[in-house]
């Protein structure tokens, strides 16, 4: 019985083809030497394609009159680690069946490859993998993390209220060239991109209004929704995710990446509280530039609907400013601003506290900017509605 | 196939560098079928940026790289070295046994229990047998490299490339890689180029070595490791094998 290695069709696509390059590699013959002694030569090349071909013509050449099985190494040239782990695996499983069966004949670099494979260097000692913990056990874990890390912000709002206490004490503990260089990133850097967002609000707002209200002959209201909808809505939110995702994001990446390069520890081993030194100035940059750049982003927005009631409706630019004027009070103007105060806040900390609790290299920081970004689009909604509802109950 | 007498590894006249900026130039060196070589130099000589041309991630500005007479060559075939990143570059979202089965599953059509027996022995092999579900976030720097050069094994290459293998492990640990290092060497007869600067890997393990020098813009010695230290009168080559500070006499 002879049976040789053929590489089927499919080892001739392009993607294995320098494995199998050699037509004709490996053959195995049996030979039964005596009574229930059966020799299995193997020649040729056995490399890693080839070898479970190899290993099932083997097993499928043995059967229950064997006894004592050999592998007969002798004329084997060439053996890869991959052949001789799957050759020593067949070896130990037959030796389930036969009463003996052993690999003989091996010489020069095959009799040391299957030497070192059957051998394993010394190595560590294994140890259990990392559980994945059921499913409900995540969940009570996750809900139970939320509660510390509504702690944890908790704090971290007071530490950085105490950094502003000091500082307000003591102007000297704030660095104010970072301050002045942060707000021109944040707020002078930011002016094109929020300039053309509002614009494009107002506008858009402006023509939907104007397609209904133009049925009523009511053109002129077009100004009043404008007026009001974006000084207290759409200008300090639009505003808000701008700066969520361009500074509140850069806020997050940069301390993370300090953090995970130990820059953070570095400050606090020459002695410099991170809060004062890198909360403090983004925070007031990004509180103070936030409002000016709605009250910017509001004047845009206004100009954007003046555009759709000048071109879209038959109103001259006159009556659409003296409208806007007639219409918009201190008020409309003033709790966008306080909305916008606060947004600009909650950003910055947020930004903040997500990048200094980084863990876990540069794929670290990815995920402390990703939460940290939409950590801030929720807390934007919510601060959003309890300020609608609060100005609602003063009536103003 | 060429002959086991042809060079394994030639790099001939190979000038490397980027944007028409030259780094290196004259590089001239063999590496023989089941040698150790090792580049070796101070930091920004440029031995990582070499061993990535050698690999093939780049592409030399002059000259010829040849791994048994052809140039290298990436993702149209499967690839005939191993490399061991310095780091490992184990893919962090899979367990140890899903890298090292993914170069077996992409350029062999293994059924999946021969791939599965296949890691397993690559793990044993390198020290980390029973370890095919673990993530790599939960290996020391040792184990990630052991991990690492059974990933660059899992295609049975006659070459393995190492950056650096020691770099950032203590010099127990370190020392243990070099015996696995020699074991795989002797073993599989797998020619290893590694880069390194670390004197004690070098001549544990080294057969030869080439040093490359960043000021001279090319190499500077090249020759058996004891060689180079007792007999070179290049200064810089002295140095390197005698790095001994001023300081330490004043101690000593």
């Amino acid at each position: 019985m002879r049976a040789t290695g053929q590489p089927s069709p499919r080892r001739t696509q392009p993607l294995t083809a320098n494995l199998s390059a050699t037509p004709l590699e490996w053959s195995v013959a049996r030979v039964d030497t005596a009574p229930g002694r059966v020799s299995l030569a193997l020649a040729g090349r056995l490399l890693l394609h080839a070898a479970p071909e190899a290993i099932a013509r083997m097993r499928g050449l043995v059967d229950g009159t064997v006894e004592r099985l050999q592998f007969d190494l002798s004329q084997l040239r060439t053996l890869d680690a991959a052949s001789a782990a799957l050759l020593l695996d067949l070896r130990d499983e037959l030796r389930e069946r036969f009463r003996e069966v052993e690999v003989t004949g091996a010489a020069g670099r095959v009799e040391s490859i299957l030497d070192l494979v059957a051998s394993s260097p010394p190595g560590v000692e294994a140890r259990d993998a990392h559980r994945i913990p059921p499913v409900l056990e995540q969940v009570g874990r996750e809900t139970a993390n939320i509660a510390g890390s509504a702690m944890e912000v908790l704090e971290f709002v007071g530490r950085t209220f105490v950094a502003v206490g000091a500082a307000a004490r003591d102007a000297r503990l704030v660095p104010w060239r970072s301050v002045l260089s942060l707000m021109e990133r944040t707020g002078a850097d930011a002016l094109p991109i929020v300039a053309l967002i509002t614009f494009l609000v107002g506008l858009v707002s402006a023509f939907q209004g104007a397609i209904t209200l133009h049925r009523y002959g009511a053109d002129i209201f077009v100004a009043d929704g404008i007026a009001i909808g974006v000084t207290r809505e759409f200008g300090p939110l639009m505003v808000a995710i701008v700066a969520a995702g361009r500074s509140g994001a850069a806020f997050a990446a940069e301390l993370g990446t300090m953090r995970v390069s130990e820059e953070v520890d570095a400050l606090r081993t020459i002695g410099l509280d991170p809060f004062p030194y890198l909360v403090l100035p983004r925070v007031l940059a990004l509180t103070a530039m936030v409002p000016i750049l709605t009250l910017i982003g509001d004047t845009v927005a206004i100009a954007g609907g003046a555009t759709v009631g000048v071109f879209g409706l038959d109103l001259t630019f006159t009556s659409y400013l003296a409208e806007t004027q007639l219409r918009l009070t201190f008020w409309n103007i003033a709790t966008g601003l306080i909305k916008s105060f606060a947004f600009g806040m909650a950003i910055a900390l947020i930004g903040c506290k997500f990048g200094l609790a980084t863990r876990g290299g540069a794929e670290g920081v990815g995920r402390a900017t990703t939460s940290a970004v939409v950590t801030m689009l929720f807390a934007l909604v919510i601060i959003d509605a309890a300020f609608t509802v609060v100005f609602y109950a003063w009536n103003i | 196939m060429p002959g086991t007498s042809d060079p394994h590894l030639k790099v001939s006249g190979v000038a490397l560098g980027f944007d028409g900026v030259v780094l290196l130039e004259n590089i001239d060196f063999q590496v023989e079928r089941g040698e150790i070589f090792a580049i070796l130099g101070g930091s920004g000589s440029g031995k990582t940026t070499l061993l990535r041309h050698m690999i093939g991630l780049d592409e030399p500005m002059r000259g010829e790289i040849l791994v048994d007479g052809a140039p290298p060559q990436l993702g149209s075939r499967a690839p005939d070295c191993g490399v061991l990143f310095q780091s490992g570059a184990l893919f962090g979202s899979m367990t140890l046994g899903e890298n090292v089965a993914l170069p077996l599953a992409t350029w062999t059509n293994l059924p999946r229990h021969a791939i599965d027996a296949v890691v397993r022995s690559k793990l044993r092999l390198v020290g980390l047998g029973g370890f095919e579900n673990h993530m790599p976030a939960e290996l020391s720097g040792g184990m990630k490299k052991r991990a690492g050069i059974a990933r660059a094994l899992a295609l049975e290459p006659e070459l393995v490339y190492l950056d650096e293998p020691s770099a950032g492990l203590d010099p127990i640990t370190s020392a243990e890689l070099d015996e696995l290092l020699l074991t795989l060497n002797r073993g599989l007869g797998t020619t290893l180029v590694l880069v390194t600067h670390e004197l004690a890997s070098i001549f544990a393990i080294a057969s030869r070595c080439i040093m490359l020098d960043r000021d001279a813009k090319g190499p500077i010695a090249l020759g058996k490791p004891a060689d180079l230290r007792d007999h070179s009168k290049d200064p810089r080559v002295v140095a390197f094998f005698n790095r001994k500070p001023a300081v330490y006499e004043a101690v000593a």
